[in-house]
């Protein structure tokens, strides 16, 4: 009997998604498409934020290692949340490795926290004022759960500082929900089976935590604010920079799907890529629900059983299921009736339905060696023609009827069946809430069952935290200038388009701050200014600090026009005093007179060669361009 | 009424009620730094009288300074609920009966993410639905004796608590296990030791360093190991079950004449000293590192002598230390004084006059050890000479706080001194012992190279 699919007449499931890149700005809104961002910034403080460790002290080596389990905490509910009992399902063990130098008896939770460092409150207060927020009275610290074991104690804690900020962007405004200051996780250093290990060094480092509502309706405008919320924080001064140390999550929904939260993007740059791809999978998936129901299946109707197939795989030629199974693996199968043609339909691009399948046994079975499902419908050869009829009948499903076989030690497989019947299950109902994981390839895997809106409870080991109106005051009187207001400041000034932009970010800024109260605005004014600072040509650095009289004294020459822009490029001790038209022309004549034979005979050419003789002479005393309409005009 | 504010003190109280924005009312606030909407939650007693504490939808906590708020408009009330639905838990004829005594501490809680509040788990139903394990290793019914943080516990609980134990022991039991924190499960370690001799069965106190609200929390594995002890070993004593190592891989059983708690937080704080523990316990069950334990018996008997006294005080010594604080508790009618001495058990001469003084009073004096590992050896100093000469009686290498525990118990037996000093230098179990091994004190230096080396190769 042959195995034939069902095709799907959807062309959301019959077509492969389209890349990011070919849809438009209208096809974003009309998917729906709301994206909102979670920022994570280290914050600039020697010390970390529950304890005197130093900040900042990555290392590779490690002195010691412990080894610690997380368990779920019943709810008031008598029920345990969703993504505990997920994290409890893998058993996973947890270790530890830990640095002398840069972990305390703190991070290994065994110590309760030192005081909150006021530094890092300090930088948190004033980054959420630059955004607008408004600042609460008493900080209270919150703990929340995460069982994944990044963090030892099983919740990280955290504070909110300030609420209802704004981010202006493009004429509009995204909202800022708010902004708390955390402590940082571990670093993951492998994910192996039953045993997923961590470094702490980065653990308990000061953070904060911007989040926006889903005010962005195209993935290129996710990534801009991105942008601009990381020109933000570098404009205090206050945060840290370098690799890992400002990292973002982004979350995503379409209309009739679920808010998807992805975690470890990479850099700003991956975000459009990841937005569109998960937009593609959800509109994928409410497909796959709208099939379902059109087929008649529900929840209930999924059954749960699963099937020994272990005799039925013993002989097979199917390679990683044969080397499995002579290690000592079982194999069961688990039937999914009126899933036909679906399980090869595509999701996110180069990836189909049956992933959803592969990530849940990989994650929460702890199967993680690829691939770890077998397909009855699958395109790829894994089993033989008649071991699939013989499972089939074993499942007593019709050869039509798509089974998934999976193998492994009989403790993970049994986890592994019920994991593929609740993923079926979710699939009836539209978009499961997770938290998935950025793939370098731009498509996003399962990390998480997304945990419920409140694992959240206060920290009873920490008194609250006033922050009085006096303490605000100190802190606002230092808020440095947001890179809007900057910009704005610039355009008054009369620093006009693209160069106030970017004039606003770029580290010549606080130099013509200085050298701005010189200028007289008749020889040489604001945008001139500006734009010397940022010429490429100069080779004089326009660093603050660093050669401040110099610059200054060569502004007081510019204004008076004793010397030119050009002089300055040059970067020597002092500028070469400017000549006057009249002087520079008739050295130029002077010069163009005593050319010397041969040299290029097309035009332009020549003229580059004139100019580089002339200029011997006029180089830096007067603007190259002046020159060479003269050095022109002598040869037309 | 009150419960309508909760926590909430003057002058803030007075802002609430005038608004008659109660706890658990969904509100705005309105304040000079703008508008914050959140559920209102009860003060904690311990912070100021200056916050109101709201709860915002995003499940965070904040608080907003009185002085700041110009109105307040309410929205509505959320009632909080503290419903424990009740799993019951499962009874299996097969399996060992253990009875588990609550003290104090939490060895178990559920959280309410509503309102933050953590509810200890106690009944059976709860610790079922917060350790099920623990239905795979016993049949386990509870009793809360008390609740009280452990230094809050003495001798009238001790003497509850004994007896509460020996009825049940009477009744038939496979094991004990007592919940206890941390703080002084070593006092009441000793106390039980003495008050119950001749056990027939385990008694396991058990608690948790890190709160059992916390996912990485020693509370669960404590719990299943003291249940495991108390369910199958064949030490019939009274111990201490706590974390050996601070990673999870096994307890340590030590015996309650010789445990104490040795760091203000680790997971892995109490040790054996002087000598080494029981046993160990793990998922595969109980490994004992000795023979000369008690051992279970299928009679019920127990032995119960819940004597006490408590006008007995440790003095910790101190250079320079004044002889009046002596003659104080003389005065005050204080009948025994453990002291615990420098070195091999010394004090400084200004003393002695004090200690004649309290022994001519008819006070019980005994010498321990400030160091806490090692013999008294009152012989080798002129020093020691002279004070065994006043009066003061050498303790061996009893603890001092269990020293203290048995002074109080032997007083509370009787009047007589030399009655008294043959109580408390004849062993009951291992208070005193007779020789010290080498691995006794293994107290070892971070920082030193092959010993750093040791450490990096192995879970601790």
């Amino acid at each position: 009997m042959s195995r034939s699919q069902h095709h799907p007449h959807d062309p959301r499931l019959n077509e492969p998604p389209p890349l990011y890149g070919s849809l438009t700005e209208t096809a974003y809104r009309e998917l729906g498409l709301r994206v909102g961002l979670e920022i994570h910034q280290q914050l600039l403080t020697e010390r970390k934020l529950f304890c005197r460790c130093p900040a900042g002290l990555y290392t590779a080596e490690h002195d010691a290692e412990i080894l610690r389990h997380m368990r779920p905490t019943l709810s008031e509910m008598g029920e345990y949340d969703g993504t505990a009992l997920m994290e409890f399902k893998t058993q996973k063990q947890i270790i530890y490795l830990l640095k002398n130098e840069s972990v305390c008896t703190y991070e290994m939770d065994d110590a309760p926290p030192f005081e909150l460092n006021a530094r890092a409150l300090d930088i948190a207060a004033t980054i959420a004022l630059m955004l607008g927020c408004k600042i609460v009275g008493e900080i209270h610290i919150t703990r929340k759960q995460y069982l994944d074991g990044s963090i030892p104690t099983g919740f990280q804690r955290t504070a909110i500082v300030g609420v209802d900020g704004a981010l202006p962007f493009r004429g509009r405004t995204v909202r800022v929900r708010q902004l708390a200051v955390e402590e940082d996780s571990c670093r993951e250093v492998s994910d192996r089976r039953h045993t997923r290990t961590f470094r702490t060094d980065r653990l308990g480092m000061p953070l904060i935590e911007i989040v926006t509502d889903p005010d962005m309706h195209t993935p290129a405008e996710a990534a801009a604010v991105g942008q601009l919320l990381r020109r933000l924080t570098r404009a205090s001064g206050l945060v840290r920079t370098g690799a890992g140390a400002a990292r973002q999550d982004v979350n995503v929904s379409i209309t009739g799907g679920t808010r998807i939260e992805i975690k470890g993007v990479p850099s700003l740059r991956a975000i459009p890529r990841l937005v569109h791809s998960e937009a593609m999978r959800q509109r994928s998936l409410l497909a796959i629900r709208d099939l379902l129901s059109q087929r008649g299946v529900t929840v209930a109707g999924i059954g749960t059983r699963s099937v020994d197939v272990t005799p039925i795989v013993r002989n097979t030629e199917c390679r990683f299921v044969r080397k499995a199974v002579d290690n000592g693996a079982v194999a069961r199968a688990v039937a999914l009736p009126g899933f036909e043609g679906l399980l090869g339909a595509p999701t996110q691009p180069r990836t189909t339905f049956l992933r959803e399948f592969s990530d849940r046994v990989r994650v929460i079975a702890c199967l993680d060696e690829l691939p770890n499902l077998a397909c009855s419908t699958h395109e790829a050869v894994t089993l033989s023609s008649s071991e699939w009829d013989r499972v089939g009948k074993a499942c007593r499903v019709s050869p039509l009827t798509p089974v998934l076989v999976v193998w492994g030690p009989a403790q993970d497989v049994d986890t592994a069946c019920r994991e593929i019947v609740i993923r079926a299950q979710d699939a009836v109902q539209g978009i499961p809430s997770e938290t998935r994981q950025a793939l370098p390839d731009g498509t996003n895997g399962f990390e998480r069952i997304l945990p419920g809106p409140d694992r959240m409870y206060p920290d009873t080991d920490e008194p609250p935290i006033p922050l009085a109106d006096a303490r605000l005051d100190v802190i606002a009187r230092e808020v440095p200038e947001t890179p809007w207001d900057r910009v704005d400041r610039l355009r008054k000034l009369g620093v006009g388009g693209d160069l106030a932009e970017r004039l606003a970010r770029h580290a010549a800024y606080p130099l013509f701050q200085l050298l701005c109260r010189r200028l007289d605005g008749k020889h040489f004014g604001v945008q001139d200014l500006a734009s010397l600072l940022l010429d490429r040509r100069c080779a004089r650095p326009a660093l603050p600090g660093v050669d401040d009289s110099w610059w200054e004294r060569a502004v007081d020459r510019l204004v008076t026009g004793e010397v030119v822009p050009e002089g300055v490029w040059c970067g020597g001790e002092i500028p070469p005093a400017s000549l006057s038209p009249a002087k520079a022309r008739s050295l130029c004549r002077r010069r163009l007179a005593a050319l010397p034979s041969g040299g290029p005979q097309d035009r332009v050419a020549r003229v580059g060669w004139i100019m580089a003789h002339v200029m011997e002479e006029l180089r830096g005393k007067v603007a190259g361009r002046v020159v060479r309409t003269w050095v022109e005009e002598a040869l037309a | 009424m009150s419960d309508d504010f909760k926590g909430y003190r003057d002058p803030t109280l007075s802002l609430l009620r005038s608004h008659d924005a109660r706890v658990w009312s969904q509100v705005i606030l309105h304040t000079s730094r703008g508008d914050f909407s959140g559920l209102i939650l009860p003060r904690s007693e311990t912070a100021d009288a200056e916050h109101v504490v709201l709860k915002l939808v995003t499940g965070y906590n904040i608080g907003i300074h009185h002085t700041t708020i110009q109105g307040i408009t309410i929205e509505g009330r959320k009632e909080a609920h503290y419903q424990i639905p009740e799993k019951a838990f499962p009874y299996d004829p097969a399996k060992p009966r253990v009875k588990l005594f609550g003290t104090g501490g939490t060895i178990a809680s559920r959280l309410d993410y509503r309102t933050g509040a953590v509810i200890p788990a106690f009944s059976p139903g709860e610790l079922y639905g917060s350790v099920p394990e623990l239905a795979d290793i016993c049949n386990l019914e509870t009793e809360k004796l008390y609740g009280v943080f452990s230094e809050n516990m003495g001798p009238e609980q001790w003497i509850g608590t004994a007896e509460a134990i020996a009825r049940e022991i009477e009744r038939g039991v496979a094991g004990i296990v007592v919940g206890h924190g941390t703080d002084t499960m070593h006092h009441t370690a000793a106390a039980l030791s003495f008050m119950l001799q001749d056990l027939p069965v385990p008694v396991v106190m058990v608690g948790s360093q890190r709160s059992s609200d916390r996912p990485s929390s020693d509370a669960a594995i404590n719990l299943i190991n003291a249940a495991r002890t108390a369910a199958t070993s064949d030490i019939a004593e009274v111990m201490v079950c706590m974390f050996g190592p601070t990673s999870d891989q096994y307890g340590l059983l030590h015996r309650g004449t010789r445990v104490r708690k040795m760091h203000s937080s680790y997971r892995s704080t109490f040790r054996t000293l002087s000598d080494i523990p029981l046993g160990k316990i793990d998922a595969n069950g109980v490994t004992p590192f000795r023979k000369d334990y008690n051992r279970r018996r299928e009679d019920k008997r127990v032995s119960l002598n819940t004597a006490f006294d408590d006008r007995v005080a440790i003095v910790y010594y101190y250079p320079a230390m004044k002889p009046d604080i002596i003659d104080a508790l003389v005065a005050n009618g204080y009948r025994g004084i453990v002291i615990a001495g420098t070195g091999l058990g010394h004090v400084n001469k200004p003393l002695y006059p004090a200690l004649s003084r309290a022994h001519d009073a008819g006070v019980a004096l005994f010498m321990t050890v400030q160091t806490l590992w090692g013999f008294v050896q009152m012989y080798v100093y002129e020093t020691g000479r002279e004070i065994m000469e006043l009066g003061v009686v050498p303790a061996a290498n009893m603890l001092p706080e269990v020293a203290y525990v048995k002074l109080g118990w032997a007083l509370g037996q009787t009047d007589d001194l030399a009655e008294v000093e043959r109580i408390m230098l004849a062993p009951v179990n291992g208070e005193i012992t007779e020789r010290e091994p080498h691995n006794g004190y293994l107290v070892f230096q971070g920082g030193i190279p092959e010993v750093d080396e040791f450490i990096s190769q192995y879970w601790k």
